[in-house]
């Protein structure tokens, strides 16, 4: 049996300041939002030509004057990424980007990709985003509400916020681009890492009506024992699953995978090192769970 | 128990069978199977373009006022009601009568009835709100009278729309209505929606019109540009022909001038008005004039009865062609705005593809793997639950033809990872069961009951989860949500009935065996 609840108050004290440096970070960094929350219009295109480069593409897409961009490699050698800020752009914008890259540079180009989303309707998309964010933690809430204690779900729910903002804040930190798929990957690590609490405070609450000389605090640590080797086969399993997406599932897939990953890690931490230690803090004992046996 | 009749044996083999034989019908030609159902591939894997447009009502809303505006001129000189400073101010309708008759303008516009303001029963609202301050009405758009324009210009526009992509002939197009001022436009297989982009731009409003010089001419005049943008020409306001008035229209080579032309016929009331004008209007310029500019204005050297005509104007045979296209197919109702756009080119769209294979194949292996080393005869009874998993996950989207993105990949690649989740659970608990159990039969059948309440509660989590992103999210999300969901009961499934028979099987035959697992 290993002791987790020797380190319940290190552990605690080391995610409450991840959770404040990530705070900090997306209050004053912010995040790197992509074409879809932020308007503009993305390109990804493949040179035909092997001696196009990221400089030779900045040049030229410098002298068209479409305000703010980026040019950046895209997986491949010969792949690349643009993004565009100019939010009012015209429908025949990309038309013209196309004969300007022609006669610029010359060699033909594969357009592999556009997207442009105008200010609208990337404003809505943010929204949406959020509040499926927002919508999804609530009914989490309130499905552990119904099955557990109230006790139990203020420690799920500040579990999945411990992972959601450590998850955003490294996004912050690596400057990496959140999209639509990273919504996803949000709410998709909510859910797990709401599966993976649920597991050990199933045991807890079986634990708890068996034993009544057993303090909270033991008994955390013994239920998390009894399922550890589940938690961490699943764990690696979807770990597997998730760098299998990483490095072989294309560019594209590679935010979305990234995310997932530090979610699932996050989330077999925090199941483990936050939501045990709150029960510990409110105290939970017999009596919180045989109440609501008898009503 | 553990023990299962034939009949239950049977029923879950051949579920089993039904999903893989469906699921294998996407690696067939749909001639040779028998079940002819595949997955939609999304835009993002078979490449296309996504369009959403949004509709400008403000045209027709000023349209509307005018309108109205008209009809209660008309309507009230014919009651011989006396009104004074009838206007539009700041999208109102503003005008003033005497005190007596107050009362009685007011219930032609209250009326259920009321020939001037439309009472919609089904919103319990007239079509316009109306203010009375001392002498002066102040008409203004009920919040439904506004919805009922929004909504007919959405239908009308989604009828132009399907006709002029149509016209385009793109294989499969998907038009769709979104709110109530948007219009979806899915175009698979398009890699370049630029003519089409062009085509929905227009809004192809074309008016016949005379050129004046006199600015005092009755209707009013207006000073319009050419399509070069440099010369401009005074036209009446007065409408002598429009759109709606052709039966057709084609691009036409002129044999004289070698000159690119559209070529229209007109209906009968069109070849009247023409016949009329063009007989009295000879030597005149007619202005042809197509949203606001004008294509051409040639002079009028004869009477044309036959309802036949030429446009001529600088076209190229493409523009020409565009040109009959969009009168062919009607004038939009207002404005159309893209507001969002996607396009996936087919090589990206198949690269994808490939991509996303690889990693389940991988991801798949990896988990089996794993699984195997772990549990060793149970991991091959996890595994195979996994694979009839995967192929019922796989079927049951063929089945009811979902469309598969490349998030939706993912969708499934994850589902492969946490799966076996379901079976760990289960395994860990007879472990534990084990310890205290020497009869293996009852410590497998009390693992399967006592790991269940964990099981539901994290699947129904995960399910929650993505109950919501299908409804908040977009295309290739929705894909997401709909394989992760799919998943989630596949995965039950495919863990009550196969694994727990399979396990059931071996473990009536190895009763006694110590450390079974």
């Amino acid at each position: 049996m290993i002791n987790f609840n020797k380190f319940y108050k290190l552990f605690n004290l080391i995610s409450l300041s991840l959770v404040i440096i990530s705070i900090l970070l997306l209050s004053l960094k912010g995040l790197n939002f992509g074409v879809d929350f932020k308007g503009g219009t993305l390109i990804e295109l493949r040179a035909n030509d092997k001696n196009i480069n990221v400089t030779s593409l900045r040049q030229s897409f410098r002298s068209m004057n479409l305000g703010d961009f980026n040019v950046k490699k895209f997986g491949n050698e010969s792949d690349f990424l643009i993004k565009i800020e100019k939010k009012d752009t015209s429908a025949d914008a990309i038309e013209i980007i196309k004969k300007e890259l022609t006669t610029s540079i010359g060699s033909s180009f594969n357009f592999r990709r556009v997207e442009n989303v105008g200010p609208k309707v990337s404003a809505e998309l943010l929204k949406s985003g959020v509040i499926a964010i927002a919508l999804s933690l609530a009914a989490m809430l309130f499905y552990i509400w119904i099955r557990f204690e109230w006790q139990f779900s203020l420690g799920a729910i500040l579990a999945l916020f411990h992972d959601v903002i450590i998850t955003l804040g490294l996004f912050s930190l690596f400057n990496l681009e959140i999209n639509l798929s990273i919504v996803a990957a949000v709410l998709t690590i909510v859910g797990y890492s709401m599966n993976d609490t649920v597991v050990i405070y199933d045991r807890v609450r079986e634990n708890l009506r068996k034993f009544s000389d057993i303090k909270i605090y033991e008994l955390t640590n013994i239920s998390i024992n009894e399922t550890l080797s589940r938690t961490l086969i699943t764990s690696v399993t979807t770990l597997l699953a998730l760098v299998s997406i990483y490095l072989f599932g294309g560019e594209i897939l590679k935010g979305f995978s990234l995310a997932m990953i530090m979610g699932v890690v996050f989330g077999t931490y925090s199941s483990i090192y936050i939501a045990n230690p709150i029960l510990v803090k409110l105290r939970v004992s017999q009596k919180t769970i045989l109440k609501e046996d008898t009503e | 128990m553990l023990y299962f009749s034939k009949l239950r044996i049977t029923l879950v083999f051949i579920v089993a069978l039904f999903f893989i034989i469906i699921a294998s019908s996407n690696f067939q030609d749909s001639e040779n199977s028998l079940i002819s159902k595949k997955i939609n591939l999304g835009l993002d894997l078979q490449g296309g373009s996504y369009l959403l447009l949004e509709i400008d009502n403000e045209p027709v809303v000023i349209q509307k006022l005018q309108n109205t505006t008209t009809i209660i001129r008309n309507f009230l000189k014919n009651k011989n009601i006396i009104f004074n400073d009838l206007r539009i101010q700041n999208k109102k309708i503003i005008f003033s009568v005497f005190k007596k008759d107050i009362e009685l303008v007011e219930t032609f516009f209250l009326d259920d009835e009321s020939e001037i303001n439309p009472y919609y029963s089904q919103y319990k609202s007239h079509q316009f709100d109306i203010m009375i301050e001392n002498d002066e009405f102040i008409l203004s758009l009920s919040k439904y009278g506004l919805i009922e324009i929004k909504t007919s210009s959405q239908d009308q526009a989604l009828e132009i729309v399907r006709r002029r992509v149509d016209e385009v002939g793109t294989n499969e197009p998907n038009i769709l209505k979104r709110g109530n001022n948007r219009i979806l436009v899915e175009l698979p297989g398009l890699d370049d929606p630029m003519r089409i982009k062009s085509l929905l731009g227009k809004t192809a409003n074309l008016t016949f019109r005379f050129v004046t010089q006199n600015n005092n001419d009755s209707f009013g005049t207006e000073i319009l540009l050419f399509e070069d943008g440099i010369n401009e020409a005074m036209v009446n306001k007065r409408i002598i022909l429009n759109g709606e008035n052709l039966l057709d229209a084609q691009p036409q080579m002129n044999n004289q001038t070698n000159e690119t032309v559209v070529s229209f016929t007109l209906d009968r009331v069109g070849s009247k008005r023409f016949g009329k004008a063009t007989s009295t209007g000879i030597g005149k310029q007619l202005a042809i004039v197509l949203d606001g500019k004008i294509i051409s204005a040639p002079i009028i050297r004869d009477t044309i009865a036959s309802g036949n005509g030429q446009i001529s104007g600088n076209f190229t045979f493409q523009s020409a062609t565009d040109l009959a296209l969009l009168l062919r197919s009607g004038a939009l109702p207002a404005p159309l705005n893209i507001i969002e756009e996607r396009t996936v080119g087919p090589d990206l769209g198949q690269d994808s593809i490939n991509a996303g294979v690889i990693a389940l194949t991988i991801g798949f292996l990896l988990v089996i793997l794993f699984m195997f080393i772990k549990y060793k005869i149970f991991g091959l009874i996890a595994n195979i639950t996994l694979l009839v998993n995967l192929f019922l996950l796989v079927g049951i989207l063929t089945l009811f033809e979902a469309t598969l993105t490349l998030p939706g990949i993912a969708g499934i690649i994850l589902t492969v990872g946490m799966a076996v989740d379901a079976n760990v659970l289960i395994f860990e608990r007879i472990k534990e069961e084990c310890k205290n159990e020497r009869n293996n039969i009852i410590a497998f059948d009390t693992g399967y009951v006592k790991s269940k309440t964990a099981i539901i509660d994290a699947n129904i989590t995960t399910l929650i989860a993505a109950i919501i992103l299908f409804f908040m999210g977009s295309g290739p999300i929705k894909g997401f949500s709909v394989t992760l969901a799919v998943g989630i009961f596949t995965t039950l499934f495919s863990v009550y009935f196969i694994a727990r028979m399979l396990t059931g099987l071996y473990v009536v035959r190895n009763k006694e065996k110590a450390n079974i697992i």
